[in-house]
C-alpha cells in the first residue's frame, strides 16, 4: 500500500503544473469569521468541476456538489447556484473571467477537474477571492480510488474551508452511533458508522444486544462501548476493519460509560459494585486497572482533556448531577457547574477551550457550553430531550441527539454550532442515538 | 516570483469490511427484560413463580432520582423474602431501571443503584448473598411509553426476576 501511495504521488508530480504567480502577492486574504456566529453567510460559486475524460463525467457532478453541501451545511457559505453563472468553466488551465464571477456577487470561487485513471480517481481545485482577483493558497491535487469519491469532496472542502475561516475543517471525518429501530418498549439497538454528512452508513452488530455509547479511538480504528452480549452492561473494544471485539480488561461488575485518552493507550469508564458507580482507568494494551474516584455517589461519564492531564466528569456527590474536573491520578475534584438544574455527559473540546454538557432544568434538556473552569455558560439547546454532545474535529460544531415526546417518540442526531446558531439534523435510515464524531480522518 | 508548489496528497481508503450482520428475528427483548418465557405455574400454587410475580409482586417503584425503598416497596420485598426463604431452590436477578427524564450513563448507574437497594434489603431479611444478583437497564427497556408522570412512575422500578435455570 505504501509503494502504491509513492508510486502514485510521484506520478502526479510529473504531471501536474498548477501555478500561481499571485498567490503571494495577496495583501488582505477573504476570510469569514466563526467565532461570533455568522449571520450572513459569504457567497460562493463552485461550477461542476470539469470532466478532463469520458470516465471522470460520472463523478464530476456529485463530486461538486457534496463539497458545495459540506460548506452550505456549515451555515458559514452560501452557494450561488449553478444557473445563475455567467461563465462556464470548461478548462481548469483556462484564466478565470473575474468579472463574471463578480457580476453575480460570488465572493469565493472553487474551480476543480477531475481525471479518471482506471480505478484511480485525481481530483484538482482551486480557490479565488473574486473581488481581489488572487488566488488563495495553491492549487491542490487529491488521489484517490474512485469508491472514495465522498472523501475526496470532503478533501477539498476541508480545504476551502480552512483558507476562508484559518481554522481546520472537520468534513472528512466519522460519527459511530447507535442506529435504533422498533417501539419505544421493543428497541432495537445497532453499533453503526457513517461519514460525518450521513452517508455510508454501516451497521457494525446486530439487533441481538442492547449496545451504547460508542466512541472512536483517537485513529478512528478502534471502537469502545457498551454491550449486552454477555447479559450485563460491559465495555468492548471493536476493530472498525475486521470486526473483531473483546471485552476490555477485567470487569467484575456493570461497566459502561467508556472513552478513551488522547493518546488512545487508556480508555476511562464506569464500573458499578454494589450499586455505586465510580470511575476507573484502564489500560488497552495491558487491562490494567486503576480507579480514580471512590465516593459513594454515581460518578460516571468522565472525559479527558486533549492535554489528557485532566479528566471531567459527572457526580451526584453533592446531591443532584454536576460536572466535576479532576486530575487524571483521582484524587479531589472540584465542582465547575453552578448553575440551576442537573449535568452531565460533560465531555471536552479538541481545542482544550471549553466543556459541552448535556443539561437538565425545569423539565427540559439543552445542550450547552462552558468554560473548563466553568464560567461563561451558554445554553445552544432546548428541547424534551437532547442529549450527549460530541465535538466536531476542530471544535466548533457539536453533534447530539434528540428524542420526542410521547408513546412514539424517538431519537434523531442533530448539529449545532457551538454559537447556538445552524440547528441541523443529519439524516440516518434509521433512528440514531449516541453520536461519537472522529478526528479528521488521514 | 511565481509560485507553482503543488501539495499532492495521496488518499488511499480501505473499504471497511463488514461480514453482514445476522439479523435476529427479535423476541420481546435481547435480553432477559421484564418477560418470563419460563413456565410460570399456576398462580394459585404460592410455590409457582405466577404467585410470585402476580401475588406477592415482582418489582417495585421509585420516586424521581431517588433509590430508597417506601413502605409499599418494603411490603412486597417482606413477600418476596419469605417466598425465598421457602423456595430455597431459586436465586433472582434484581433488574434496575430508570424514566427516560435523565441522561443514559446517569441512568444507568441509578438503575445499578436501585437494584442494588433491593438486593440489600433480601439479604437484609435473611437471603443469601449468592442467590440475590444485580443488573442494570438505565431507561434502555421501559414497560409504559407515554412521555408523562403516569409512565415514568411505572418505569422507575426495580423488578425481582426469579432465575429458573440455576444450576444449568
Amino acid at each position: 500500500m505504501i509503494k502504491y501511495c509513492i508510486t502514485y504521488l510521484c506520478a502526479a508530480l510529473a504531471v501536474t503544473t498548477l501555478m500561481f504567480s499571485d498567490a503571494m502577492a495577496q495583501t488582505k486574504p477573504l476570510r469569514i469569521e466563526i467565532t461570533q456566529g455568522v449571520i450572513e453567510p459569504m457567497p460562493f460559486a463552485a461550477p461542476v468541476f470539469v470532466a478532463e475524460n469520458a470516465a471522470a463525467r460520472k463523478y464530476a457532478q456529485e463530486l461538486t456538489s457534496v463539497l458545495a453541501a459540506d460548506l452550505v451545511g456549515t451555515g458559514l457559505f452560501r452557494e450561488i447556484p449553478n444557473a445563475a453563472h455567467i461563465s462556464k468553466v470548461t478548462n481548469f488551465n483556462a484564466p478565470v473571467q473575474f468579472a463574471d464571477w463578480k457580476a453575480i456577487n460570488a465572493q469565493a470561487l472553487i474551480t476543480g477537474a477531475v481525471h479518471v485513471s482506471g480505478s484511480k480517481l485525481i481530483v484538482k481545485f482551486r480557490l479565488f477571492d473574486v473581488f481581489s482577483q488572487t488566488a488563495l493558497g495553491d492549487g491542490l491535487q487529491f488521489v484517490a480510488t474512485t469508491n472514495s469519491m465522498r472523501r475526496m469532496s470532503h478533501k477539498v472542502a476541508d480545504a476551502v474551508y480552512s483558507r476562508l475561516t484559518g481554522e481546520t475543517g472537520y468534513f472528512d471525518s466519522r460519527v459511530v452511533y447507535i442506529a435504533e429501530e422498533g417501539p419505544k418498549n421493543n428497541r432495537q439497538k445497532r453499533l453503526a458508522l457513517m461519514d460525518y454528512d450521513g452517508a455510508n452508513v454501516r451497521y457494525l452488530t446486530d439487533t441481538s444486544s442492547i449496545v451504547l455509547s460508542p466512541r472512536f479511538s483517537p485513529n478512528a480504528r478502534e471502537i469502545i462501548y457498551t454491550s449486552y452480549e454477555t447479559g450485563s452492561p460491559r465495555v468492548f473494544l471493536m476493530n472498525v476493519d475486521t470486526l473483531k471485539r473483546r471485552i476490555l480488561g477485567d470487569q467484575p461488575a456493570m461497566a459502561f460509560a467508556p472513552r478513551f485518552s488522547p493518546d488512545g493507550a487508556k480508555v476511562v469508564m464506569s464500573l458499578s459494585e454494589r450499586g455505586n458507580a465510580d470511575i476507573y482507568m484502564v489500560e488497552v494494551a495491558t487491562g490494567q486497572k486503576k480507579r480514580l474516584t471512590s465516593s459513594p455517589a454515581i460518578d460516571t461519564a468522565p472525559s479527558f482533556s486533549p492535554d489528557g492531564s485532566k479528566i471531567v466528569f459527572e457526580s451526584d456527590r453533592s446531591g443532584g448531577q454536576q460536572i466535576y474536573v479532576m486530575s487524571v491520578k483521582g484524587g479531589s475534584a472540584k465542582r465547575i457547574s453552578s448553575g440551576g438544574g442537573r449535568y452531565g455527559t460533560p465531555v471536552w473540546s479538541p481545542r482544550g477551550d471549553m466543556i459541552a454538557f448535556t443539561k437538565l432544568n425545569k423539565g427540559r434538556f439543552h445542550i450547552g457550553v462552558m468554560r473548563t473552569d466553568g464560567s461563561r455558560e451558554k445554553l445552544l439547546t432546548a428541547s424534551f430531550l437532547d442529549e450527549g454532545p460530541t465535538w466536531s474535529p476542530n471544535g466548533r460544531v457539536l453533534m447530539f441527539f434528540r428524542e420526542t415526546a410521547g408513546a412514539n417518540g424517538a431519537p434523531s442526531i442533530y448539529s449545532v454550532d457551538v454559537t447556538g446558531r445552524n440547528l441541523r439534523k443529519v439524516k440516518t435510515p434509521t433512528f440514531g442515538s449516541d453520536p461519537a464524531w472522529s478526528k479528521l480522518l488521514n | 516570483m511565481i509560485h507553482n508548489l503543488v501539495k499532492i496528497s495521496a488518499v488511499i481508503i480501505c473499504s471497511i469490511g463488514l461480514s453482514a450482520c445476522g439479523q435476529k428475528t427479535p423476541g420481546a427483548y435481547g435480553e432477559m427484560g421484564d418477560v418470563i418465557g419460563a413456565k410460570t405455574g399456576d398462580i394459585s400454587d404460592p410455590t409457582s413463580l405466577a404467585y410470585f410475580q402476580q401475588t406477592i409482586g415482582d418489582r417495585v417503584l421509585f420516586t424521581v432520582n431517588e433509590s430508597t425503598l417506601g413502605q409499599d416497596a418494603i411490603d412486597v420485598l417482606d413477600g418476596q423474602a419469605n417466598w425465598l426463604i421457602q423456595n430455597t431452590q431459586y436465586g433472582v436477578t434484581v433488574e434496575g431501571h430508570a424514566d427516560e427524564q435523565g441522561t443514559r450513563e446517569y441512568n444507568l448507574a441509578l438503575g445499578a443503584r436501585r437494584a442494588s437497594a433491593v438486593q440489600n434489603y433480601l439479604v437484609s431479611r435473611g437471603i443469601a448473598d449468592n442467590r440475590v444478583n444485580t443488573l442494570t437497564y438505565g431507561k434502555e427497556r421501559p414497560i409504559e411509553i407515554c412521555s408523562t408522570e403516569v409512565c415514568w412512575s411505572q418505569n422507575r422500578r426495580a423488578v425481582t426476576v426469579v432465575n429458573t435455570n440455576l444450576g444449568s
